[in-house]
């Protein structure tokens, strides 16, 4: 399923929507209001984690102005999040506090994986201290390059997102992972070992990509 | 500001015992390093902090350096006797051969302070210490109750290289967690192997995921 095309079966034909609503007769489903309800306003963690918060940060800024696509409340604690963005570095000694956050998270939950360092490791990807990015530990719904990247890159993600979540099913093979009883709610938290985390990726999450040349 | 000879000199008179050395340094900046026995190190700093011209009141920076074991190959000329076949009697004859003689100079860890004066306005004054060797005898004397700002940057040598600060207030690793058990800033340091991912790997991590991909292509088969 791309992200262009509809995933649920419509339920009213869209050109007839569009005469009623000229006829003044608003048609819906449960589903649309669902969605356009979630999208509408996804509150993200407050947390930042290296310089690409700060860029986070002037996303949420007037400039830039976050607060147009509902999403201006950054919340303290995670249980009242939706969203989490990994603005940062994460480092092998971060990784566990982050995995936990986001199992602390309420559902329906996303997150985006913002800049070099938490999509790969960035420029640290061959340290002994730093996370070959946060996805081998959670899922990522929107991954962002760059370094940092600039607002509008983080403003591109979140209409990126919010179009995911309005391409949402609410029943079904392709419904969402909180709506699925036999999901995983839980992500493991890894453990510090003696030389690295253990273990070094959630296999249920994360599988070696394969490098096509 | 005195010189690195003045304030050896300095220093050996005010503590008795007192081993130093001068460390060169051959770049343009020449700022020489003293060389300072564990031993005497604690008395050495606290005189570089007190004395009236020097007071060097300011710890800019504690670091560390790993050196390994250096092992030299020298050729020498060893005269010995050699038995020979000289017209039919064998005979003792001296010889004299060329052999190639191998020393190994033990590694060592070494901590480095760079001092300051904010009252005296100069500096800076580089201090140094270095352990017994790499593996059991790496305790150095603290300076942390000399210069307060030692504490966290101890705190990270003892974290990344290993030494033992004696006579620190609180020392655990700062950086790396707990029950890490390496010291990733010595050379000898093997990160852990997780090169199962490498999209734009050359030269060494090249190496590294392709020696991955062949040990876990292998664990598969068996």
């Amino acid at each position: 399923m791309g992200l262009g095309e509809r995933s649920f079966d419509v339920a009213v034909d869209p050109e007839l929507k569009i005469e009623l609503g000229k006829q003044g007769i608003f048609v819906t489903t449960i589903q649309e209001l669902y969605n356009w309800g979630r999208k509408s306003s996804v509150w993200p963690m407050q947390f930042g984690l290296a310089c690409c918060a700060i860029e986070m940060i002037a996303t949420t800024m007037a400039r830039y102005d976050l607060a147009r696509f509902g999403a201006e409340v950054f919340r303290p604690s995670p249980r009242q999040a939706d969203l989490m963005i990994v603005s940062g570095t994460v480092t092998k000694k971060m990784a566990p506090q982050v995995v936990r956050l986001y199992n602390q998270m309420a559902e329906p939950r996303y997150v985006i994986a913002m800049g070099a360092c938490a999509i790969s490791g960035g420029p640290f990807k061959q340290g002994y201290n730093v996370l070959k990015g946060i996805d081998r530990y959670i899922p990522v719904d929107v991954h962002i390059p760059g370094c940092p990247p600039r607002p509008e890159a983080l403003l591109q993600a979140f209409m990126t997102l919010q179009k995911k979540i309005d391409e949402q099913s609410l029943t079904g093979e392709n419904r969402p992972r909180y709506l699925n009883v036999d999901a995983p709610g839980e992500f493991p938290v890894p453990e510090q070992g003696e030389h690295d985390l253990v273990p070094a990726s959630n296999p249920n999450v994360w599988t070696v990509p394969v490098v096509i040349r | 500001m005195k010189t690195v000879e003045e304030i050896k000199t300095a220093i050996e008179t005010a503590v008795s015992g007192a081993q130093l050395e001068i460390v060169p340094n051959g770049s343009p900046s020449a700022e020489h390093s003293l060389l300072v026995d564990a031993a005497h190190a604690f008395a050495a700093a606290k005189f570089l902090r007190d004395d009236a011209e020097l007071k060097l009141d300011f710890l800019s920076n504690v670091t560390g350096v790993d050196w390994l074991d250096k092992e030299t190959t020298e050729k020498v000329k060893v005269t010995r006797p050699v038995e020979k076949e000289v017209n039919g009697v064998k005979t003792m004859v001296d010889e004299t051969v060329e052999e190639t003689k191998k020393t190994v100079t033990p590694g060592y860890l070494e901590a480095v302070y760079h001092l300051y004066s904010m009252a005296k306005k100069h500096g800076p004054v580089i201090l140094r210490m270095r352990t017994g060797n790499r593996s059991d005898k790496v305790e150095l004397p603290s300076l942390t109750p000399i210069w307060r700002a030692a504490e966290f940057q101890e705190r990270e040598v003892f974290d990344l290289f290993g030494i033992i600060f004696t006579g620190h207030p609180d020392l655990r690793r700062i950086l790396m967690w707990d029950g890490f058990k390496d010291y990733p800033m010595r050379r000898d340091y093997v990160d852990p192997d997780d090169y199962e991912y490498e999209p734009t790997a050359h030269d060494d991590v090249l190496k590294r995921a392709q020696a991955h991909l062949a040990a876990t292509t292998t664990e598969a088969a068996q």
